[in-house]
């Protein structure tokens, strides 16, 4: 039962946190302890920051929102492009890399946002199956567009993208990117968004702008998924528009609503787990995509609400909860 | 703006669904902190009044006001802004929720800081977070649910959930609460309690009450000044006393007598 707590050491605290992960999985990467697998186990863990981008965004509007999207992978596929063609254009004209990779990921993530605008503004009156409907077809149209302009390298692959990225960088993208998103939801803003998943009725009802909170959601949603796609155009430096196509934006929400629809921390296990998962089942070699599914139904059986239903994991919160326990032990005694 | 007046003024408001006139020429004026008592017979239209009041249906006739603002058209959250905020004859909690949750989402007169400050926790955000967090649980001590702040909406009782929807009104800074049905479904002490709210409620915040109520007991007891509404017409107005007694009134809800 707590009054208003200020969380800022709170913040410290897990932030610290995450600086040791990182170093310790840049140590582990590093030792060579891992062999030869070293480099390859580092580009999975790579795939997993962008990925969780992405997952994490979709999160947004469907865990938090209550909105199906099935067309991520389109906003996705908006960021990639459109930060490899500004990219390919700086090349050669003396901008540092690290510069340049900060300005393919904004590019690539206001790109997207304004077509969430473009998108979302018309179709969030909108409620439900029909939202789902239309951003499959906006994925769809983003797709055939792509495969037939020539900028985008016109439906064969467009390769030699400048490689921005490494782990370390796309690191500290998903970690800033997920952050925001968490400082998002944990604010007026996600409040209201929750309430008008609840019942937009009600939410109308005390005042809330609905229409104007889920476009603004929507359009957030939609410029971390651009981040994602623009670090994936600068790390896989080759990219042909079916790769976002209608399986992968089903691939993001599966790992949504596995993570857990309502919980980041849901996205970013989720999103980390499945997306390294057939890598990881190389040795299974024909099986492993039967094994993926036998998970996928395991927790849909067990765990409807995903593997973290809307749990947050903080570190200082898991700590301080030990103490409690073990004073309340103590007291018992 | 003089004292005189009236905080909700309907002039000749009306709707029609195609040719049925489900309100017509509905007039009404609700002065300062006044209970005002809305009734009728089942389908009679009074639901149908709350819902233009507050945007829901656009009228199709008329014209209403709030404190001499002219109020027509304006979408719901619009209106709710303006200061007229209303709960539902079926509650509608953000039921996930926790009941100081609730109030929160309600508090956007108070929530005035942008994306930026929120994501970077500027203290901004720490200030009106630390604000409504007080004035929340404020409010919901004023409806006896002080203690229940960390309860998930859905989990509350009944009388309860309906005293937290109240609460959730109050956190708009209306200055008309509009009550749909608010002791339905209530037993003799949680509307005697509801009751006590009500009236703590229109003299601590200064706001009008319009009440739409089926139980003619506890519209006598409480109401100030009473409207009976049938078949989308106004058919009495005055004191409870004189509803009561009434002709048309009584006609209109047992039948003509046919001797």
């Amino acid at each position: 039962m707590g009054k208003f707590k200020d969380k800022r050491w709170a913040y410290l605290i897990n932030f610290i946190a995450v600086c040791v992960l990182f170093i310790s999985l840049t140590a582990v990467f590093n030792s060579g302890s891992l062999g030869t697998r070293s480099t390859y186990i580092k580009g999975i863990a790579t795939t997993a920051c962008y990925t969780i981008i992405v997952v994490a965004s979709l999160n947004l509007l469907t865990g938090f929102m209550g909105e199906f999207s099935l067309g991520h992978a389109g906003f996705m596929s908006v960021g990639a492009y459109s930060s490899a063609i500004v990219t390919n254009a700086l090349i050669g004209k003396g901008i540092p890399n690290l510069l340049l990779f900060i300005i393919a990921l904004l590019v690539g993530g206001l790109a997207a946002a304004v077509t969430g605008v473009i998108v979302g503004a018309p179709t969030l009156r909108l409620r439900g199956d029909y939202l789902a409907i239309v951003t499959i077809a906006f994925a769809e149209i983003v797709r055939v567009t792509f495969c037939n302009l020539q900028i985008t390298g016109g439906g064969r692959t467009m390769s030699g993208i400048t490689k921005l990225s490494d782990f370390s960088s796309c690191f500290w993208v998903m970690v800033i990117c997920v952050t925001c998103m968490y400082m998002y939801v944990r604010s007026r803003f996600g409040r209201t968004i929750v309430a008008i998943r609840e019942d937009y009725i009600a939410a109308a009802a005390s005042g809330i702008n609905v229409t104007f909170y889920k476009v603004l959601t929507f359009t957030i949603s939609a410029f971390f998924a651009g981040i994602g796609g623009a670090m994936y155009a600068h790390y896989m430096t080759a990219m042909i528009p079916t790769n976002f196509n209608f399986n992968y934006s089903a691939e993001l929400l599966t790992e949504v609503i596995i993570g857990g629809t309502g919980s980041l921390t849901g996205s970013v296990i989720g999103a980390a787990f499945l997306s390294s998962l057939p890598e990881l089942m190389r040795q299974f070699a024909d099986y492993r995509m039967l094994v993926y599914s036998v998970v996928l139904l395991f927790v849909m059986i067990f765990k409807p609400s995903g593997i973290f239903g809307t749990y947050e994991f903080s570190l200082t919160g898991v700590v301080s909860k030990l103490f409690r326990k073990i004073k309340l032990g103590r007291a018992s005694q | 703006m003089n004292a005189e007046q009236p905080v909700l003024k309907a002039s000749h408001l009306g709707i029609a669904f195609r040719g049925l006139k489900a309100v017509n020429d509905f007039n009404i004026e609700i002065g300062k902190s006044e209970l005002f008592g809305l009734i009728g017979p089942n389908g009679a239209g009074k639901t149908t009044v709350f819902n233009l009041l507050t945007g829901v249906y656009k009228p199709t006739e008329g014209a209403f006001f709030l404190n001499g603002e002219k109020m027509n058209g304006a979408s719901t959250h619009q209106i709710v802004q303006a200061g007229i905020a209303r709960t539902f004859q079926n509650i509608r909690l953000f039921k996930k929720m926790t009941a100081l949750e609730n109030v929160k989402v309600a508090m956007g007169k108070d929530l005035k800081y942008s994306i930026g400050s929120a994501v970077l926790r500027l203290p901004g955000y720490w200030k009106q977070e630390s604000d409504i967090d007080v004035k929340a649980r404020e409010l919901l001590s004023v409806v006896n649910l002080g203690d229940k702040a960390d309860f998930v909406a859905e989990n509350l009782p009944y009388g309860q959930q309906r005293r937290l929807e109240i609460a959730r009104a109050l956190a708009t800074g209306m200055k008309l609460l509009l009550l749909d049905e608010p002791a339905a479904g209530m037993n003799p002490t949680e509307t005697e309690e509801l009751l006590e709210i009500i009236n703590v409620i229109r003299h601590k915040f200064d706001i009008s009450v319009l009440l739409i109520e089926h139980d003619m007991s506890l519209v006598m007891k409480i109401c100030e000044k009473i409207q009976v509404i049938d078949y989308g017409e106004t058919i009495a107005f005055g004191k409870p006393d004189e509803i009561a007694n009434n002709q048309k009134v009584i006609e209109a809800y047992l039948g003509k007598n046919e001797e």
